[in-house]
């Protein structure tokens, strides 16, 4: 049986699509969720995508995080729910007080949309278990509310305690504090990050298939072995 | 009812990238004098008497303002 993950749609929520095309490409079962419903339907994980939900307004994540989606969400994190937050997600988890700070506007006011080059700093994490520490990926970043802020105590034991996930390489692109690109958890089932992997899992399409590996980790799939 | 405001801004510490720009085109209006700006959200609520001042502090402690990086001040 495949591992069944959710994918929440928000109005104004841009990459579900691509989210559950990621997690099909990996060997996974993709059930979409609506922002309305309370249920999320026995699935095994559940993605927060990319997207503007409820138009940003007031602060990005900040309306979405109250949706009756993300009730049930947050209690089945608290529980061990694996939930990987992207770019607008991982703005509605930090909103939802699963993941500790905050993203702000880019430090020079510009959206950024690139292919990033990322350093992966932890792998105890169910949607990084697939890298290794220290690799290098190439993943697209699009964002324009993407620099990541703590206090110091709190980036503090981030770092002493392994949760920082992936760190922007080369230049900085939005201020990011220590340069972060994503954090977890202290469990490490919640991840958030910036960039997109679900835009980096198949060569046609991305800069390569350096993001497949987050979908690959959750779902346990031999990459080899899946029929495309 | 009664009108309560709520302003909100980045903590001092929070960069404003916002601010810095609206300082960069005071430059280009001609006005010199004014080095820096903080620029935040101003709401506006109308509220019935029954709503005490733990309730407002709730409201804006959780929706209005994120803490983490944001203060807030209620005026009643």
């Amino acid at each position: 049986m495949p591992v069944r993950v959710g994918v929440v749609s928000f109005p104004g929520s841009l990459d579900d699509r691509d989210a559950m095309r990621a997690v099909r490409l990996a060997g996974g079962d993709a059930v979409p969720l609506w922002h309305a419903d309370a249920a999320l339907n026995d699935v095994a994980a559940v993605i927060l995508p990319g997207g503007f939900s409820y138009g940003d307004y007031l602060r990005c994540g900040a309306i979405a995080r109250f949706s009756p989606v993300m009730a049930a969400v947050i209690d089945a994190a608290r529980d061990g729910l694996p939930v990987l937050g992207i770019c607008n997600g991982f703005q509605v988890l930090c909103e939802a007080h699963l993941l500790p700070g905050a993203l702000i506007r880019n430090r020079l006011r510009k959206f950024v949309c690139k292919q990033q080059r990322l350093r992966v700093e932890s792998t105890a994490s169910p949607w990084t278990a697939g890298y290794r520490e220290g690799e290098e990926l190439v993943i697209p970043l699009k964002s324009g509310e993407g620099a990541y802020v703590a206090d110091e105590r709190t980036l503090d034991d981030l770092e002493a305690t392994g949760r920082v996930v992936v760190r922007y390489l080369e230049e900085n692109p939005n201020g990011s504090y220590r340069n972060i690109a994503g954090i977890r958890n202290e469990a490490g089932n919640v991840l958030g990050l910036m960039p997109h992997p679900e835009h980096a899992v198949e060569a046609l399409t991305g800069p390569g298939t350096d993001g497949l590996r987050f979908f690959l980790s959750l779902t346990g799939a031999d990459a080899a072995g899946l029929q495309r | 009812m009664a009108r309560v405001v709520v302003d909100v801004v980045l903590k001092p510490e929070i960069l404003d990238p916002q601010g810095q720009a609206i300082v960069g085109a005071l430059d280009r209006l001609g006005i010199a004098g004014v080095s820096d700006v903080r620029q935040g959200k101003h709401f506006e609520l109308e509220v019935e008497d029954s709503v005490d001042d733990d309730a407002l502090t709730e409201l804006a402690d959780t929706l209005l303002a994120n803490p983490v990086i944001e203060n807030f001040t209620i005026h009643r």
